[in-house]
Formats: structure tokens, C-alpha cells, sequence
């Protein structure tokens, strides 16, 4: 698995379309008051954060303290209320350059390589080039072997593992993940694990949810805590795991249920 | 505007693809004619169109409705001429100005069709309107064509003939053709009055037999009435006059007085040559 | 019993004598109902997906126009299409009057409702699935559309399909706008209405059942064309 880094690092650089060079960084990610209301009832907010240009940041908290809304928000699939959320790029260019990976995948009603070429052909690749790079990451994902099987019977691991190619094949900056490793096995969440690891090696910016205290500890750099709609806590990964400042974060820490 | 054009676009785009499809190589000779139910089920046109075709070079195409829609097919223009057999609707179309002229070509009859044992016992009348009132006296199931057809306009005359007017549970507009009058009829062993040939040609007869026939006052006349050019420039008004030159000629008389039905002649030809 | 087993025998009499009347009606059958299937497809199919994927004003009022016109009858379509095409009204000049493109422009009208209705609700559910997926790739309206459209295609195929079932079956329509004229516009069904007037039903019948096999060949053909009802359901 050594080589997959030098892979992946390509991989995220190739998607760097036009003028790799010159190109203006999609981070820093600043919200300031940013709110996310549903029908009036105010879901998150109002959070002030900084998301730096390189990392892997962890957002963790109980349930229903607003983690998967903070993603969307971030990534534009939750309308913003109130507040603000700038890019270092304009929005419509910001968009492009990211990617998110949803807790259950959604698979759509295609194979393999179709699914996984698909974002390259939003874009305008030739399908031929779209297919030849897809094939490439359903391999380096450990898909090979499944190209032409309808990506709705996969099994569950597979079907994110085939989301996470789907997400990287683009080349984002960012890479936004909910829960990716819910309900897998040990192996598959492994597998996983190391396809991030090696996609941050490559340059990406990684903002994953999880539940997982172990697989939070194991890929951290810095820790977001959510408690009530709110930033309740941040940090460095180190600090934040030797000694959590806030008594609910400590209590979260140490299993206890916390409402 | 923007939206508005590719809607324009989009209509276009549906227009062509239409006549893509439907595109077929267009044919000079070729002219319509609206002729009624009773007459395309009388199965002589099976013998003349084909008779018209080799002499004339014309392919009649028959356009076959209630005379109602078909005198309305003709003032609309929507064919070259009409066959039909209601007087007093001819009249009127060509008092509006919709056909040039009518001319007489055969007749046929009407006959009273009943259930076989006759239980208003109209075999024996001296006159249909004689048959029509002891069907109306013995209350028996009367199905009429209630369509407004030249068959439908027929019976309703010879009703106001013999003075009734047919209402009540046993009489039932069915609105509908003569075949499905005849289905009707054959359904609920009911009286119904129908060209001869239809009941000729009809194959579901069951228990219903020819009960009477043969009062003047039955005679049904076929006219022909090409549509007038004047009013629809588009109509095949030379291959109207063409087609009306061979109805009445020698060939179209030894064809329709010689066509049989289970060895019964049908029509006879009445056009007075000019 | 005697009529049914009759009408089953004159089926397979016409069939196996290779009648050429017979097979000139259905060839035009197949002709008016496949064009009109196209077409409307090409209407419905586009017009089902841009309803569930866009929000307006009318969107309700539109679906709900839509389902109600599935139940429109044929004949008060073949009226309204007759009286366009009459030479005395709007389009008479065209001369599509008693053609078989005045029977397919009717069946087109009769069959586009449902053809956008099924596959409204096909895709409606399909894009329940899709949306965030579809959004987070930032797809064009057109491009979500043409996704929902090629995932959704066997939903699609379905509704295609019975378009076809109801075109094929349809007589009050194309019997007033296509006259039923032989040799030129007659189809199955016009000619199964002219058998039955002539009380000739045994022979209406065997025609029918011409039209349920011609229907049910028609779809197998596509199902295999296609390799739907075959690979699992996805």
C-alpha cells in the first residue's frame, strides 16, 4: 500500500486543470456567524471557523449536535441563513473544486467505471480519457476486478469505496466525508482509512465526521467538537485528545452519554 | 425571447420529424370521396373501385361515415365528393353553396328486419307505414340508428308517415351505425329497418329474418354531389367530374345492377346519361 | 364459446396464409403507433424529467393537468385534431387530413400525457435519490436531467411502452382524423370496428387477437433489445 501515496499525490495533482502553477489556493475556508435554519427552526449556528489550507480535520460530537449539517453547509448543500461562508475563490469556482462523500453512498444505476468516470464527464473529459482514468482509480481503490458490475450491488464498503473514487477522481482541494465508515467492517474501514491517508499525503484537505473515538485518534491533525449546534470546542488533535477543555467534550471523551 | 424560440424550435423540430415519418411519395390520381356506412357495407365498392381504377386511372379513396359527417367532410372540404342518400340534407348542401351539383346514380331499398316468429306481425302489412304502426301498437323492441344518418333520417320520415312518434321503452335510439344497430338488434331480438345490403352482408343475423320490403316508399337514392371548387380551390374538382362521368356511364350500370349478394341484387342504376 | 374458438382459428388462418391486406394493415399499424411512440417520448420523456427535477409557480397545477389529460378520450382528441387539420381549419393548407401523419400528430396528443406522467413519477423518485449526489458534482440542469433520464431508462422504457399499448389500441382517434381509408389508413383497430358494424365478429376477433400478439411481440422484441427483465433490477 507504500506506493498508493505516490499515486494518489498524482492523482489530486492531475486534477489541478489549468495552470497548476499560477492557481489561486481554494483555502483558507472562513465562516463567520453562520447560521443553518430549517423552517424556522434554527439547526446550527452561529459558528465562526477557519479552515486552514492543509489538515485533516476531524468533526466529532453527539448525536444531533449538527455535524452533518455543518458539512452540507460548508459544502453548499444546505442553504445558508444567516452569517457568512467565504472561499479564498468566488463561489461558482469554489464549488468545482471540492467534493463530498455522503454516509450512505449513493450509487446511481450505472457500472463501476461508468460511475466512477461520471464527475470527469460533467466536466467535459472525452469519455474515452474519462473511462482510462476511472479504470485507474477503481484499481487503486481496489475495484478492479468489478469494473462492469452494476454499482448498486455492490456491497457496502465496496459501494464507498466507490464513492470515494467518485470523489477523488475529480481532483478536489477539499474533501468533505459524513460518517463514511459507519456500519462497515474492520477491513473495509481499514481500506479506507489508508485511501485517505494517502489522498492527504497527495494535497487534499479532508473534513470528515465520525463517531469512531479510535479512527478519529488515528487520523486527526485537528479536532472540531460540535455540542448544540455549535463549535463547543477546537483544537489541535494532540491537545484536544490529552485533555479536552469543556466538561462535555471530556464527558464525550469518556463514553458517557451526553445530550 | 430566448425561451420563446427554442419553444419555436422545439415545434418545428416535432412538425418534421412528423412528416419525416409520414412522408409519402404523393400520388396525382388520387381523390377522396365520403360515403356512407350502408354503402361501404354493401360491399359493391370492393367491385367498382377497382373497375374505376383501370378505366379511369383514378384511385378513389373512400372516406366511410354517417351521411351527416359526410356531407360536413364535404362542406369543410376535406374531400373531393360525396356518395349519399338523405334528399333533403343534399338539398340544403347544395343550397349553401358546398357542391356544384347532385346527380342521381342507383337506389337500393330499406326492409324491415324483426325476429323470426314477427311478434307484431308486420309480414303481412299492405305498407311499411302499415308494418311500422302494429310494431308501435304491439309495443314490440324497435332499435333505430339515432345517428342522424340518412338511414336514421329515412326511418324517422316513414314514422311521421304512418302519424307516431316513436318514444317509449320499446323504442331505442342506439346511436350508432347500421352495424351496430344490426349487432343490436341481433342482441335483443328486436325490429330494426336497414338498407338491404347491409342485412345482405351481415353475418351475425341469429334469429332476425327479412320481414318486409318492397313499398316504394323504402326506395333509398344514391346521389353524388362533387364538393364545389369555387369554395375549396384545393379539391380534385377535374377528377370529381371524371369520376362522375364513369358512374354514370355503361360500365358502372352493368356493374351495380349485376352485383348479387347470395343471389339477390342490391342496387339498381337510375343516372339519366346527359 | 363457438365465436371465441373461431375468431382464434381465423387469427391463425390470416397469419400463416400470409393475407397481404392483412399485413398492409399491420404494417400501418406499426407504422402510426411507433412514430407517434417516438415522438412522444422525445415530448414526454424530457418534459416527465423536467418536471420533478425544477420547482414553479405551476408545477402542481401542470402535474395535475397532465394526469387528468391521460384520461382524455380519443375521440375528443380526434375531433380537436380534426378540426385543425380540416382544409377549413387552422392547418387545412398542410393536406394531413385522412394521412397517417394526421393519425400519428393524434395519437402523439393521446399518448404524450401519459408518456410524461409515468415517467414524471419515475424520475420524480429516481431524483429523491440523486439530488444531493447530483448537486455536490455541480450538474447542470440539463446535465441532471440527461443523468436522471439514461439511469431512469428502463422506468422510462416502461412508460415508452405503454404509450405504445395504448396508441396501438386506440380506433376513436385515428378512425375520425385517418378515415380508415383502405389500402391508405386502415389499421388493425379501424378494421376490427368495420368487421364488427358488418356482424362479421368472428373475423373482428381473430384481428384482435392479431393485435395482442402484434403488442405482445412488439414489447419482447424491445425487452430484448434492450436486456431489461434479464440483468438484476437496478
Amino acid at each position: 500500500m507504500s506506493t498508493l501515496a505516490g499515486t494518489l499525490a498524482t492523482g489530486a495533482a492531475q486534477g489541478c486543470e489549468a495552470g497548476a502553477g499560477t492557481r489561486q489556493p481554494l483555502l483558507p475556508l472562513v465562516l463567520e456567524r453562520a447560521e443553518a435554519r430549517a423552517r424556522g427552526k434554527l439547526l446550527i449556528g452561529p459558528v465562526d471557523l477557519t479552515l486552514g489550507r492543509s489538515g485533516f480535520t476531524i468533526v466529532m460530537g453527539p448525536n444531533g449536535s449538527g455535524k452533518t449539517t455543518l458539512l452540507r453547509l460548508m459544502h453548499g448543500l444546505q442553504r445558508l441563513s444567516a452569517g457568512t461562508i467565504r472561499w479564498n475563490l468566488p463561489e461558482p469556482i469554489a464549488r468545482k473544486r471540492q467534493a463530498y462523500v455522503f454516509q450512505a453512498p449513493i450509487m446511481m444505476r450505472r457500472s463501476v467505471l461508468d460511475s466512477i468516470a461520471y464527475p470527469l464527464l460533467l466536466r467535459g473529459t472525452p469519455r474515452s480519457e474519462a473511462r482510462a482514468r476511472a479504470a485507474d482509480w477503481a484499481v487503486r481503490v481496489g475495484l478492479g476486478a468489478a469494473l462492469h458490475r452494476p454499482a448498486p450491488v455492490l456491497s457496502g464498503g465496496e459501494k464507498q469505496k466507490l464513492a470515494l473514487a467518485r470523489a477523488l477522481i475529480g481532483g478536489p482541494e477539499i474533501l468533505f466525508l459524513d460518517e463514511p465508515c459507519a456500519n462497515l467492517d474492520g477491513r473495509a474501514t481499514r481500506e479506507i482509512e489508508t485511501i485517505l491517508l494517502d489522498a492527504r499525503a497527495g494535497g487534499t484537505r479532508i473534513v470528515m465526521a465520525t463517531h469512531d473515538m479510535g479512527q478519529a485518534r488515528r487520523l486527526a491533525s485537528e479536532v472540531l467538537f460540535l455540542y448544540g449546534g455549535r463549535v463547543h470546542e477546537s483544537g489541535a488533535a494532540k491537545g484536544f485528545f490529552a485533555a479536552p477543555e469543556t466538561p462535555e467534550a471530556r464527558a464525550f471523551m469518556n463514553g458517557e452519554i451526553v445530550e | 425571447m430566448k425561451r420563446s424560440y427554442s419553444l419555436l424550435r422545439a415545434f418545428a423540430a416535432f412538425l418534421s420529424l412528423v412528416l419525416a415519418l409520414s412522408a409519402a411519395p404523393a400520388r396525382a390520381e388520387v381523390m377522396r370521396m365520403a360515403v356512407t356506412t350502408s354503402f361501404e357495407n354493401s360491399g359493391l365498392a370492393d367491385v367498382l373501385l377497382p373497375a374505376i381504377r383501370e378505366d379511369t386511372g383514378i384511385e378513389v379513396q373512400l372516406v366511410v361515415v354517417g351521411t351527416g359527417q359526410a356531407l360536413r367532410l364535404g362542406a369543410a372540404g376535406d374531400v373531393d365528393a360525396v356518395l349519399v342518400h338523405a334528399r333533403a340534407a343534399e338539398e340544403e348542401f347544395l343550397a349553401a353553396g358546398h357542391g356544384t351539383h347532385r346527380r342521381e346514380i342507383m337506389y337500393n331499398d330499406f326492409v324491415l328486419i324483426g325476429p323470426q316468429d314477427d311478434p307484431a306481425g308486420i309480414a303481412g302489412a299492405e305498407s311499411a307505414a302499415e308494418a311500422l304502426k302494429r310494431i308501435a301498437a304491439a309495443q314490440a323492441l324497435f332499435v333505430s340508428r339515432g345517428d342522424d344518418s340518412g338511414t336514421h333520417k329515412k326511418e324517422l320520415s316513414l314514422w311521421s308517415a304512418a302519424g307516431i312518434d316513436p318514444a317509449g321503452g320499446w323504442y331505442r335510439p342506439i346511436g350508432a351505425g347500421m352495424g351496430a344497430a344490426l349487432n343490436t338488434a341481433s342482441a335483443m331480438n328486436a325490429y330494426v329497418m336497414s338498407d338491404r345490403a347491409s342485412w345482405l352482408n351481415f353475418g351475425n343475423k341469429s334469429d332476425l329474418a327479412l320481414l318486409f320490403a318492397g313499398d316504394p316508399a323504402l326506395f333509398n337514392q344514391y346521389a353524388y354531389i362533387p364538393v364545389n371548387p369555387a369554395l375549396h380551390p384545393h379539391v380534385r374538382a377535374d377528377l370529381a367530374l371524371r369520376l362522375e362521368e364513369w358512374l354514370v356511364g355503361a360500365r358502372a350500370k352493368e356493374l351495380i345492377n349485376g352485383y348479387r349478394v347470395n343471389g339477390e341484387s342490391l342496387f339498381v342504376f337510375n343516372a339519366v346519361s346527359k | 364459446m363457438d365465436s371465441i374458438l373461431q375468431g382464434l382459428g381465423q387469427a391463425f388462418w390470416l397469419i400463416i396464409t400470409f393475407d397481404p391486406d392483412l399485413y398492409e394493415i399491420i404494417a400501418m399499424s406499426l407504422r402510426v403507433s411507433l412514430s407517434a411512440v417516438l415522438v412522444a417520448s422525445a415530448i414526454g420523456l424530457p418534459l416527465g424529467a423536467w418536471l420533478a427535477v425544477n420547482r414553479f409557480r405551476w408545477r402542481r397545477t401542470t402535474i395535475a393537468v397532465l394526469n387528468a389529460l391521460m384520461g382524455l378520450p380519443p375521440v375528443v382528441v380526434g375531433l380537436f385534431v380534426y378540426l385543425l387539420l380540416s382544409r377549413s381549419g387552422p392547418f387545412g393548407v398542410l393536406g394531413l387530413l385522412f394521412t397517417p401523419s394526421a393519425m400519428i400528430i393524434a395519437q402523439v396528443i393521446i399518448i404524450t400525457p401519459l408518456i410524461a406522467s409515468i415517467s414524471h413519477q419515475a424520475i420524480r423518485d429516481l431524483w429523491a435519490e440523486y439530488h444531493d449526489l447530483l448537486i455536490s458534482m455541480n450538474a447542470t440542469r440539463g446535465q441532471r436531467i440527461r443523468a436522471l433520464l439514461w439511469d431512469g431508462r428502463r422506468a422510462l422504457l416502461t412508460a415508452t411502452l405503454a404509450g405504445f399499448g395504448r396508441a396501438i389500441g386506440e380506433v376513436g382517434a385515428i378512425m375520425i382524423v385517418g378515415g380508415s381509408i383502405e389500402h391508405s389508413t386502415r389499421v388493425l383497430t379501424t378494421a376490427i370496428a368495420l368487421e364488427t358494424s358488418k356482424g362479421n365478429l368472428e373475423f373482428a376477433l381473430g384481428l384482435g387477437v392479431v393485435l395482442i400478439a402484434l403488442a405482445v411481440a412488439v414489447n419482447m422484441t424491445i425487452h430484448g433489445l434492450s436486456g431489461t427483465e434479464r440483468a438484476p433490477a437496478w
